[in-house]
């Protein structure tokens, strides 16, 4: 029977579906020839943003795998300024001391609205005094993936700066110049935003591989001058610290760990970056050594020394969300036993599977803990916000050992208090608090407790480390705030674990 | 101990106090407190650079306290120091309080 | 007995370092008015350490201030505020014969007395930095009760031979090490051996640290917080020596609960020195 187009027509309205208008009627991508293996790549941000669509009131987002050395977020949001746009909010998987800038665009109204897992500086400091009439959310990690999953973050336009990008969008940020290493967090909102443009200052010949943002979810690439500053990317030294106190708490960390049952062949760690972190790593590696002790595999944001673990074959994989530095950055590149993982594979609550629930181990700082274990990692003692959620309160829910490593006093401040500031990581989900004045067990963990008393190390009541912090330095007089809320602590499966309150003048 | 001329003592390093102390002319102590822990411990910093001069037998200066999160040690050492060269005196007095 | 393994130097005008090293919990900490306060701060230093010593933040810590040499303007203040302060022990620096620490003892007396210490309590160690020094060690390790060890200082000491560290087996300190080694064992008190310079050379550190143990000194002088585990951790006894150790306590106090007068293990007679070396090893295995 010969075609009959008709027929089809006929067939396709009875029946409510489309009917045929030609092989480019829903592809117009494909019509020029000469445009469609360019058509993404646009001249410059402005063309990137009109061609979003994004409106005023809209959502933009950012990731933070630059860190300090950010400079896509000033770039974007100066952009948008001068564009006239108002209202915006932007969700930022963190904000740190490099984003103080954006104090001005918030004072005239550019952005009204933010969701970051940290605030710092200046900008955390003028929030805290009540520079924004909306509350910041303050999310996890993997919080901010689920909150996004729930709509409550809708993304109109993700702003995503990478290392390497072809003109089709296959983007990452292991290869380049501008090594940052995994973009985990980027992955989430190049998955749900609804216009995604990668900025890049290495345009690379297509296929660019690996995709860690792929094509199909990339609308736009820019090609940038810059889009951070590789000097201020690593956070972790890979080389022993030599702040005596820090080589200290890292000793206490790993004999802790060492001696917990957690610590056997086939356990798995996250640990972390920062002076102690790194140390305690280092350490814990050489315990793995002697006792030939390995660990089936390593996450979070990864550093040098895991990375040395990995090498020396004491650990079996590394799941990589986030990595601190460039040594970390170089082996995701280079080895595949070290992987790429999103947000929401490293620690959303309601993914399917987070690799936070088969942690055994994790070793987490603190800014204050209180006499019922909470973490406060977002506020300083003064009540400002200075710090970040980060994957805390993720990783010490979900894994078996939670080591909060803290020194008891910072110059005059006692870090362990009766009742903290704010509440990031309830105190349910910590095991274990080592300072440089003693070790306090959970009380709910009294297994533990003798575990650590047997192998003779230092331990003492919560309480007695508390009296001990106010011998040394007083009692600090409390914090007096007024009622206004600066920001929201959003556990993270979204509920709203604590406030931050304005700090009175 | 009167207070003469201007006399320093400390450091602006963690943990550590700058103290001034000059001469007020006869009219009593000024007290000026920059600290980075002014909120949780600024009123016990007060008292105790008060008590500190008046062991000294300082009733005249102005004293200007930047702390970096010092013990309430540390602080009473820097006062002493700047109230002993402010006054001129070389010879410290190791008094201990009763 | 007390343990003097590490003895921690703190300069006398760090008030961070002054407000916190307890926490590396060595045996002796030294708050040093000498060599690493320079001569426009060893008053405020004074003023420091006196607080620091008056706040009670070293417990369980041996506390010790290195005092200005008797040939400066300072010395006599520095004993001063050192013990008033309620300093444990007074590091005379750069001792070179016995009438210096005559000085020092009379001048102690005179201060004890006035600020109601009892006379004696406050000892003395004697750094020992010269080849005279070295020379007259037995007389000064042996010359007043009051002193409790002799610590050797090696870098004035290596310039006044006219030479310098080596590393390796370090022979250019072999015969000062011995000597005052000697000069402390006769005379019954401990024996520093001198401070390792390089805080990054773990390695060269503990080779230090094992030459000096083999020797018998008691312990070192440190400059830097690390040092303090790696030190107690070369001293800590192996499992056997503490196992036998226990054994010898065990056997002298059934000795004791029989009323015997001869204590014997295994069928062997123990003297009491081996029994005081029991103890020893025991006291070094819980706290190392």
């Amino acid at each position: 029977m010969a075609y009959d187009k008709q027929r089809a027509d006929v067939y396709a309205q009875e029946h409510s579906l489309q009917k045929f208008e030609g092989v480019f009627e829903n592809s117009p991508q494909l019509k020029k020839k000469s445009d469609k293996r360019h058509r993404k790549l646009l001249p410059s941000l402005e063309d990137a943003v009109k061609a979003s669509g994004l409106c005023d009131g809209g959502t933009i987002s950012f990731h933070h795998a630059f860190r300090e050395g950010d400079k896509v977020v000033m770039q974007v949001v100066k952009v948008l300024s001068d564009m006239g746009f108002k209202n915006l909010t932007i969700a930022s998987s963190s904000l740190l001391n490099c984003h103080d800038g954006l104090v001005e665009y918030i004072r005239s109204g550019v952005i009204t609205r933010i969701f970051t897992s940290g605030l710092r500086g200046e900008l955390g400091e003028a929030i805290s005094n009540g520079l924004m009439d909306v509350p910041v959310q303050v999310h996890s990690h993997g919080g901010r993936v689920h909150l996004i999953q729930t709509r409550e973050i809708s993304i109109d336009v993700a702003f995503l700066g990478v290392a390497s990008a072809d003109e089709f969008g296959n983007a990452n940020g292991s290869h380049g110049e501008l090594s940052c290493g995994s973009l985990g967090y980027a992955k989430v909102d190049a998955q749900y935003a609804k216009y995604v443009i990668a900025l890049t200052q290495e345009l690379v010949d297509f296929p660019n591989y690996p995709a860690s943002l792929s094509q199909d979810e990339v609308d736009a690439v820019v090609a940038t001058e810059a889009v951070g500053d590789p000097s201020l990317i690593s956070v972790g030294a890979a080389r022993l610290t030599k702040n005596p106190r820090d080589l200290l708490l890292a000793r206490i960390a790993a004999s802790v760990i060492e001696n917990s049952p957690s610590f056997k062949d086939g356990f798995s760690l996250q640990t972390g970056s920062g002076g102690a972190a790194t140390a305690t790593t280092i350490f814990l590696g050489e315990k793995m050594v002697e006792k030939n002790i390995k660990a089936s595999f390593a996450l979070g944001g990864i550093t040098g020394p895991i990375v040395d673990l990995l090498n020396k074959g004491m650990i079996g994989a590394i799941a990589d969300v986030q990595s601190f530095d460039v040594v970390a950055a170089q082996s995701l590149r280079d080895n595949t036993a070290h992987t790429e993982i999103s947000a929401n594979e490293y620690a959303n609550a309601s993914s399917k599977g987070a690799y936070v629930d088969r942690v055994d181990v994790v070793l987490l700082s603190a800014l204050e803990v209180d006499t019922a274990f909470n973490v406060n990692v977002l506020t300083g003692s003064d009540g400002v916000l200075r710090g970040a959620s980060g994957g805390h309160c993720d990783v010490a829910a979900a894994a078996n050992l939670t080591v909060i490593v803290t020194p008891l006093l910072r110059a005059r401040m006692p870090c362990v208090v009766d009742t903290v500031n704010t509440v990031v990581t309830p105190g349910e989900t910590v095991d274990v608090v080592v300072t440089d004045h003693g070790i306090a067990v959970n009380p709910n963990n009294p297994d533990l407790e003798k575990r650590l008393h047997d192998a003779k190390l230092p331990i003492m009541k919560i309480e007695e480390l508390r009296d001990l912090a106010i011998k040394r330095a007083g009692a600090p007089s409390p914090i007096e705030y007024t009622d206004k809320v600066v920001a929201v602590v959003r556990y993270r499966d979204g509920s709203v674990v604590d406030v931050v309150r304005q700090v009175a003048q | 101990m009167k207070i003469i001329k201007k006399g320093m003592a400390g450091t602006l390093e963690s943990s550590d106090v700058l103290v001034v102390i000059s001469p007020n002319n006869d009219i009593g102590l000024k007290l000026v407190l920059q600290s980075k822990v002014e909120k949780q411990f600024g009123s016990a910093i007060r008292m105790c650079v008060k008590n500190t001069l008046a062991m000294c037998g300082v009733s005249d200066a102005v004293i200007e306290v930047r702390d970096q999160g010092a013990l309430e040690c540390v602080i009473k050492a820097r006062v002493e120091a700047a109230a002993y060269r402010a006054a001129g005196e070389t010879n410290s007095r190791f008094e201990v309080p009763s | 007995m007390k343990l003097r393994r590490s003895m921690m130097f703190i300069p006398g005008d760090n008030a961070g370092m002054l407000s916190n090293s307890y926490i590396y919990k060595p045996d002796s900490v030294m708050f040093d008015l000498e060599d690493a306060v320079s001569l426009t701060e060893k008053d405020s230093a004074r003023l420091l350490v006196f607080n620091t010593l008056k706040a009670n933040l070293y417990t369980g810590i041996e506390t010790v201030v290195r005092i200005n040499g008797v040939e400066t303007p300072f010395w006599e203040q520095d004993l001063d505020m050192a013990v008033r302060g309620g300093v444990e022990v007074i590091r005379l620096p750069k001792t070179e014969n016995v009438s210096e620490v005559r000085e020092i003892e009379k001048k102690l007396e005179i201060i004890e007395k006035n600020c109601g210490r009892n006379v004696g309590e406050t000892k003395i160690i004697a750094a020992i930095e010269s080849a005279i020094g070295v020379v007259n060690s037995v007389a000064i390790a042996a010359c007043t009760p009051r002193m409790v060890a002799i610590a050797l200082a090696g870098f004035d000491y290596l310039v006044d031979m006219q030479t310098s560290r080596s590393s390796g087996s370090e022979p250019e300190l072999f015969y000062a090490r011995a000597a005052v080694l000697h000069a402390a064992r006769a005379a019954k008190i401990d024996a520093f051996d001198v401070a390792y310079g390089d805080v990054n050379d773990e390695e060269g550190f503990l080779r230090e640290v094992k030459i000096a143990k083999n020797l018998g000194f008691n312990g070192k002088s440190l400059i830097h917080p690390r040092q303090i585990e790696l030190l107690h951790k070369a001293y800590a006894p192996p499992k056997e020596a503490v196992d036998h150790a226990e054994k010898v306590i065990q056997a002298a106090k059934d000795a004791r609960e029989k009323g015997l007068g001869v204590v014997s293990l295994d069928g062997k007679m123990i003297d009491p020195p081996v029994i005081h070396e029991a103890e020893r090893v025991l006291l070094l295995a819980q706290n190392s």
